[in-house]
Order: structure tokens, then sequence, then C-alpha cells
């Protein structure tokens, strides 16, 4: 990965493309190279849908080589969404496909005059932008089923759907995994707005003809990897929950915690959970011939992921995440899979994320434009974006703008963005993340259910909200480093419990480069990231208050241990203090 | 007194979801534990009625007790 490639989609007579070195952004990968571009070359008062933003698509650190869990994507730009930085990051195939072309960035910037629609070719012989105004309005499966028709099998695709060629706020840009299919999707912020404004519908990027990335001591390299193997593998998270039951095990732990939002943050537990649990979900797989393991790249070992068959065992959707089973069940009173299943998959098609839709949907259930638990109105109501009817045009744009629009109070939102599936009020680490990260609500930011409920790398009561900000800020950092190295974050349930693996990761980085990583290394990379972030956010005009929950986390006392968010504002001000 | 004994993911292979038991006054969520054979080791989290608790809490009559492996997602 020694060369950026720049994509002028506005240059006089056509887009341009230019490849150059690395300059300062050496040696970054991942959301670190994201964001430290971003930050540097976007304006913080840019139009996010203007010619002066940049969408930074960037392979980790490590993507591209033979180290398991490498190969996540980021994707960078100012957020339309919430008007922040954004980073949003997705599995699938893109990202070892483009690191072994040797990109360490590409970055799409200016925007077309008029109506034509682009795709863009990258493989070994270099970059070519197209016009192909056939693709126009087609969504992620049926897009990816004619691509592939010209492009094969043996490439990864990144597209849009309708939604991000619309420019709605929660469009988002799917990744195909091994077997081509449009599922994994750089889903939070609005990033397919983005992509869609700059008039790119599809990226084809090919590596035939490319080798894995050496590393400089391939000797170590591949003893730290399998050392690194070995504890996800030996740890109960990575090695046997998450390729059992995925991620939606969680149904069960937090309705049963009390921190599971159902009816719009009405509650915090959920009576038809059970319907809705990872458990059910994997029986029902199984049962239906499709798949309860399932990894979105290959080299994934842990394999959290699934493949969701109809009751006649036909494909329908990727195995939903919990998040996506929450926002689309209980968040909007509805407990059956298969709802949440057909749900899952208009999202991917259309190009939206599903966080974001399903908290939506539920805001719209709250305004009274359908009844919670209306399985068929749900369903309708996402039907409406894919038609880009005004009404779908005012849901794809989230939850801000339809509680904006329909008058409602309770919008569950932090930065104009929709908060994940974990009730900040009982578990109060949670609300510290949402709060003050740099991306608008965000869980993965600073994942303190893992402390707060799971007990995985410690514990600190989620009731209360003594250390909650220090837990946050720790996590905050670590997230930003593993979130510029191209693995998985799964991977942080094995490193934070066993020292010896976390130890093989430093070794992954370390000899990889030739130098020798340390923890602290680690750190310091996190805190550059964040800093950088928040310091385009401040000149974007974010202030202290804007770090804030909605007030009715903070009024609202919610069942079933009748709390609010207590954790104070002053404290909160203190967590990117360093 | 009368508890009521949950059990998910890999916990409910080989013994159940749901049960509702007589236990004598004084039980510990250890106790329990060890009856059901689950392995201290293999042992995540416990919540009685919506809140962590310790191997060594004693239970009251009316108690739901939920038993999770160690697991995580997100
Ligand atoms: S653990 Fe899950 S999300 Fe992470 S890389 Fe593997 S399949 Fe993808």
């Amino acid at each position: 990965m020694d060369k950026i490639a720049r994509i002028d989609m506005g240059a006089p007579g056509g887009p341009k493309v230019t490849v150059g070195g690395l300059g300062e952004y050496a040696g970054l990968g991942g959301r670190a190279m994201t964001s430290l571009v971003v930050a540097a070359e976007v304006h913080p008062l840019a139009h996010p849908l203007g010619a002066e933003n940049k969408l930074v698509i960037a392979p980790g650190m490590l993507s591209g080589t033979t180290g398991s869990m490498t190969g996540r994507l980021s994707v960078g730009c100012k957020s339309p969404l919430t008007g922040t930085i954004k980073e949003s990051n997705a599995g699938g195939q893109a990202a070892q496909v483009l690191a072994r072309l040797g990109y360490a960035a590409v970055i799409l910037e200016g925007k077309p005059e008029g109506d034509d629609l682009y795709k863009i070719i990258i493989n070994k012989d270099g970059i070519q932008v197209i016009v192909d105004n056939s693709l126009k309005l087609l969504d992620n499966y049926p897009l990816v089923e004619k691509l592939r028709a010209e492009y094969g099998d043996k490439v990864a695709y990144m597209s849009i759907g309708s939604a991000g060629e619309r420019k709605l706020l929660a469009a988002s840009i799917a990744c195909t995994d091994p077997e081509l299919r449009p599922t994994r999707h750089c889903g939070r912020g609005g990033v397919g707005a983005v992509m869609g404004a700059k008039r790119v519908k599809a990226i084809i990027i090919d590596d035939a003809g490319m080798k894995m990335r050496p590393p400089k001591d391939p000797d170590k390299y591949r003893d730290a990897n399998r050392k690194f193997v070995e504890g996800l593998r030996k740890h109960p998270v990575t090695g046997e929950g998450l390729p059992a039951y995925g991620t939606n095990v969680l149904t069960n732990v937090l309705n049963e915690a009390g921190g599971y939002p159902s009816y719009n943050f009405k509650d915090g537990q959920f009576a038809g959970s059970n319907n809705l649990s990872g458990e059910t979900q994997a029986a029902l797989e199984i049962q239906r011939g499709g798949l309860a393991t399932h990894g979105c790249h290959r080299g994934c070992v842990i394999q959290c992921s699934g493949v969701y068959n109809d009751k006649d065992g036909h494909y329908l959707t990727k195995q939903p995440e919990y998040e996506t089973v929450w926002s689309h069940g209980g968040h909007c009173g509805i407990d059956d899979l298969d709802t949440v299943a057909h749900l899952d998959f208009l999202d991917d098609n259309i190009g939206v994320d599903t966080i974001e839709m399903g908290v939506t949907i539920g805001v719209a259930m709250d305004a009274g434009i359908i009844e919670f638990g209306d399985k068929a109105g749900a369903i309708r109501l996402v039907e409406e974006v894919q038609k880009g009817t005004p009404l779908g045009r005012v849901l794809g744009s989230g939850a801000a703008i339809t509680g904006k629009v329909f008058g409602v109070e309770r919008v569950p939102v932090v930065k104009d963005q929709a908060l994940p599936a974990y009730d900040p009020r009982p578990i109060q680490g949670i609300g510290v993340t949402y709060a003050t990260t740099t991306q608008g609500a965000d869980h993965t930011a600073g994942y303190a259910i893992a402390t707060n409920i799971l007990k995985v790398g410690g514990d600190v009561d989620p009731l209360k909200p003594e250390g909650q900000v220090e837990l946050s800020r720790n996590l905050q950092i670590a997230t930003a480093a593993i979130d510029s190295t191209g693995m998985c974050l799964f991977i942080a349930f094995a490193i934070m419990d066993q020292p010896e693996t976390f130890q093989a990761l430093l070794d992954m980085l370390g000899s990889f480069h030739g130098i020798t990583m340390t923890g602290d290394d680690v750190v310091a990379l996190g805190k550059k990231v964040l800093s950088a972030e928040r310091d385009f956010n401040t000149r974007a005009g974010f202030t202290k208050h804007h770090d804030r929950l909605p007030r009715f986390f903070y009024n609202e006392p919610v069942a079933p241990h009748n709390q609010v968010f207590s954790v104070p504002d002053e404290e909160l001000d203190t967590l990117f203090n360093w | 007194m009368n508890i009521t004994v949950k059990l998910f993911a890999t916990f409910r292979t080989g013994r159940f979801v749901t049960q509702e038991c007589e236990y004598p006054e004084g039980t510990t969520v250890a106790s329990i534990v060890e009856t059901l054979g689950i392995p201290e080791n293999d042992l995540g989290i416990m919540l009685v009625n919506s809140r962590h608790v310790a191997l060594n809490h004693k239970l009251s009559n009316g108690d739901t007790l939920a038993i999770f492996p160690l697991l995580g997602g997100g």
C-alpha cells in the first residue's frame, strides 16, 4: 500500500485520476487514514453533498495480508447526517482486494456537472472512470447482478442503491461478501449520499495478478498470526458465542438486564424478545438450510455472520445483526424474525443504514403514521423509501428529520444520528459514548456494553455514573486504533481478556512493518485519530453542548430500573482531556 | 421458596430454557449453578431481577435468576 489515488469527479472534461505517493499519510490505514485526510483536506464548513467534501476509502493497516481478521474497510467524509467527521466501517471483500492492489486510499473529490452516473474500475492496470447510465436507480442486489455479468465473480463490488443516488441521509455504501452479495455496509452517517452526490454508482475492484502484501519479517508475522488466531479460538466470545449465535445473542442479555429499548425507548424490556433472540434465529437458520456461522470476508476466523433463508428455504438476507433485529424488532414493537429479515433485505438492497432506518420507523410509529407492531406497515414504509416518494425521502433522511417533520418529541439521536440498541439510562457507560463520540450516537465507538453488561474486559456497574467517563475514554481510544488496523472490532473481546492475544496483535503490527509495537504506541495512535476528529468537529461548529443526550433521557425514568441518565455534564466534558 | 431460572445460549443444551422450582431458604446462585452442572469457568453473567449478582448472592422468594455464558456482540 504505497500509493493514494485521487479521483476528481468534477474535473473539466470529465473525471481525472491522479495516483501519487503517501506523503504525510505514510503508515496510516483505515480510520486513521480517512480521518486524518478529511481533517486536513475538507473544509469543516463544507456542504457534505458539495464538491468540497471528499469520500476517502481506506483499507486497514494490515488489510491484504495473510493476517486473519484484517478485512475491514473504512470510509470517511464529512457526514451529511451529522455534520461531523465520519468514519463508517464495513466487512466484505473490498478492503483486502484494494490493499493488494497497493492503494492505501482512494479519494473521491469534486462533483460532476449534469446527470451522468459513473462506475469506477480499479485493477492492476490502473483506474478507469466510465459513464454508465444503464445503472441508474438500480438497487444493490440487481445492480451487483448486472455488474457480475460484465466483471465476473473474482472481484469485489462497492455500490450504492437508490437511496444513495437520491442522497438520502441514511444512505449506506454496500460491499460484497465472499459470495458476492451486497450485504456488508458502511452504514452509518449517510456516506452513501456522499458517493451519490459524486455520481459514483459502483466501484469494481479486481486484484487479479496481485499477491498478498508481504510482511517485513514474514516468520515473525506468521508466528504472531498463529498465536492471535489461537487466542480468538480459545476465548468463549470469539471462539464460541459469536460463531454459534452471532451478535444477536445480545437480545436476551440486554432484555434480561433491562437495557433493551422497546417502543421507541419507552420501556427497557420487550415481551416478544424470545422470538427475536439469537438462539431462536440460529435454530431457524439451521432448520431452513441457511447458515448460523459465516464470515463476512475471507480470513475471518470468528465468523459471526450467517445466512437467513425464508420459510421455503430460499436465500432472503444475511443473518441480521443484533442492532438490526432490535431497530426493526423491539424498538418497533415487532416480534417476528421473518419481518425483520425482510426489512434487512430491503435496507441492504435500497442501501440504507439498518440502525437509522429501523429507529426512524419507530419514531414514525410514535408519530402515529402506523401503529407499533404493524409488520406490514413497517415494510410499506421502507418501500416508500425505495420508491423515493416524498414520505420515503423524509424517512430515508433518518430519525432526526422524521421526528422534526412529524412533531415527535422523543427522538433518540445524538448529533442527529440514531441511537443503537442499548438504553443509556440503565447502561450509563454507553450513554457517555453516545454523547461524546466524534461520530454521533454510535455504540461501536466505545463499546461500554462489554464492561457494563457482559463483564468482558473488566466490570463497571452499569447503573451508576461513577467510572463511566474513564471507561468510555479508554474504549474510544482503543477503538480508534483497532479501526485503523483493518481488524474487526470483535477481536476486542479476546484481546481485552487475554494479554497474550493482545501481544500477538502488537507483534503482527510490528513484524509487518519491521518495527516494535507496544501498547503505548496503540494508545498514541488512537489518541491521534480522536484528536484529529475532535478538532474537525470543533472547526465545524460543534461545542460541548452537542455532547449531550436528548433531554428525555434525563427526565423520563425507564422500567425496570426506573433510572435516568445521570453522568454529570462537567464529567462528559473531560472525556477528551489527555 | 419459588425461583424462576432462565438459561441462555449454550447453557440451554441438554438443560432447559426456563424452569420454576422450589428451593430451600438461603439458596445461593452458586448452589443453583452447581445443581445445574454448569462449570464455574464457563459462567459469564448472572442476573437476579435484571441486576448483576455474584455467585454468593442469596436468593429470595419470587426471584428470577438468569444465567449466561460469557457472551459478546455489538
Ligand atoms: S467477526 Fe463478524 S463482522 Fe467481524 S469480520 Fe468476522 S464476520 Fe465480519
